[in-house]
């Protein structure tokens, strides 16, 4: 094992170079473009020893791993923002083809204006196609969840694509240490893609033909039952890399500090790495409160939160806004809890269009409320902080 | 053939992998025997493959699957085929 000191990006290639795609079809985009730019040097250097196709847009960088990953390889690429809501249509081809294509996506704001900050509307915004949902809160998870993300996408119960989030610039421009398995470990955890169905001209089949109300259905509880499975697997994927990496991020969430909290503080991504140090303080202050940090959105969670309310009120930090409803995950957290739970859940949206979130402002939304201060959902910091 | 274990939109090829598409017909295309010259200009045309073709070059048209696009009555040289439409029949 080697300790690699660079940035969510560069780590995010070299991770996907050491899964060993076939292909890769990418496209640039800030804050994505040393993503790509980092997989080409492994080409250059000969690292890299799939097919790197330059497309000419987002959408065509999708299409192309759908074709790619149809004729049973595997596959990966990258994107961010405006790019993610240009392969849209793709993303819904890709999950309902039941292709186990692996996407980094990096969490940046959507225009207009030009923002190239990070938040979560992009990825929020493609919650219903299908695939399968990461969000990540360092480079080293980043390194973790997308070799873990073939394993899972690739199983035969799931079959699914899988979207690993991460926020522009915090990850993706900000170098930290990450420890580096050996190849043949890697080889070893992750082995060679055998597809559940693929184009092949020795055994000809049609892809994508005109189907019947009554069969199109099926596939859809197919996929239903497949993000099922998922969240069965996720936890069994995440133990085996413990046990044989020794790091752990958690399973559908990473829990950090419950025992006894009677407050539980939900967030997601980098705002779930700061969320620590603010759970810490408030400890130390003699607050009761635990951190359960949402890293699955697809599949959610349900089964997990519903339990931890049992023991507490819960506090959701939403870096995005369903514009006429509220945040996402304070949605997710409050269906979830619907008829089972007496539980509380107080929402807050904070970090919009790129402002920090420091842990000294998660700590006054925790404060505010366990003193029975919150609304049912509000704005955090609003005017400027 | 090897079938898939996996459920998505996959078909493998067979005759009438989509059911009975000669259900989806309005205009039908109906074929004069005496007049046609055996040219075969509908068997080299027809998108479906719906014109059997016989072993002396006479053409049949099969109604199981023939969507009645009537591209067969369109190119016919002899104007051996015309559409008529499959209600007026009833």
């Amino acid at each position: 094992m080697t300790i690699m000191i660079d940035t969510g990006n560069y780590i995010a290639a070299k991770a996907a170079t050491m899964a060993r795609p076939d292909v890769v079809a990418a496209y640039p985009i800030t804050p994505q473009t040393t993503l790509v730019e980092g997989i080409a040097n492994y080409v250059k250097s000969g690292e890299f020893k799939g097919e790197y196709i330059c497309v000419e847009s987002e959408h065509s960088a999708m299409s192309a791993c759908i074709g790619a990953s149809a004729t049973g390889v595997r596959t990966f690429t990258g994107t961010s923002s405006h790019g993610l809501l240009l392969m849209h249509e793709m993303l819904h081809w890709a999950a309902l083809a039941r292709l186990p294509i692996v996407m980094c996506n990096i969490n940046r704001v959507v225009g207009p204006g030009w923002n190239i900050w990070t938040d979560e509307n992009d990825s929020i915004s493609q919650r219903d196609t299908g695939w399968l949902q990461f969000y990540c809160s360092s480079n080293q998870e980043i390194f973790d969840t997308i070799i873990q993300s073939f394993k899972l996408a690739e199983n035969g119960k799931v079959s699914l694509p899988v979207m690993i989030s991460y926020n522009a610039f915090i990850l993706s421009h900000t170098s930290m240490p990450v420890d580096i398995p050996e190849q043949k470990e890697i080889d070893d955890f992750l082995p060679k893609y055998e597809p559940n169905w693929k184009l092949d001209v020795k055994n000809p089949i049609t892809f994508g033909n005109i189907i019947l109300p009554a069969e199109y259905e099926k596939i859809r509880k197919n996929m239903q039952s497949s993000q099922e499975n998922a969240k069965k697997l996720v936890p069994k994927i995440a133990e085996e890399w413990k046990k044989k990496f020794g790091r752990y991020h958690g399973d559908l969430i990473e829990k950090y500090k419950c025992d006894g909290a009677e407050y539980i503080l939900l967030s997601m991504g980098a705002i779930g790495a700061e969320s620590k140090v603010a759970i810490n303080n408030l400890r130390k202050d003699g607050f009761k409160i635990g951190l359960a940090r949402v890293r699955a959105f697809r599949p959610f969670p349900k089964e997990e939160i519903l339990k931890l309310s049992k023991q507490g009120n819960l506090i959701v930090i939403d870096r995005n806004i369903s514009v006429g409803s509220e945040g996402a995950v304070f949605s997710e957290v409050k269906a979830a809890l619907y008829g089972k739970s007496d539980a509380k859940v107080y929402g807050f949206i904070a970090g919009l269009g790129g402002k920090d979130v420091t842990y000294g402002n998660i700590e006054t939304i925790c404060k505010k409320a366990v003193n029975g201060k919150a609304k049912d959902c509000e704005w955090y910091g609003l005017e400027g902080v | 053939m090897k079938k898939y274990d996996v459920v998505t939109t996959i078909s493998y090829p067979k005759k009438g992998a989509m059911g009975k598409t000669g259900s989806w017909r309005v205009f039908k295309p109906i074929l004069d025997k005496e007049k046609c010259v055996k040219c075969l200009r509908c068997w080299i045309f027809c998108p479906e493959g719906t014109i059997i073709r016989n072993k002396d070059d006479t053409v049949d048209i099969d109604y199981e699957y023939c969507k009645g696009c009537g591209i067969c009555a369109n190119v016919c040289a002899v104007k051996a085929i015309t559409m008529e439409r499959e209600a007026k029949r009833k």
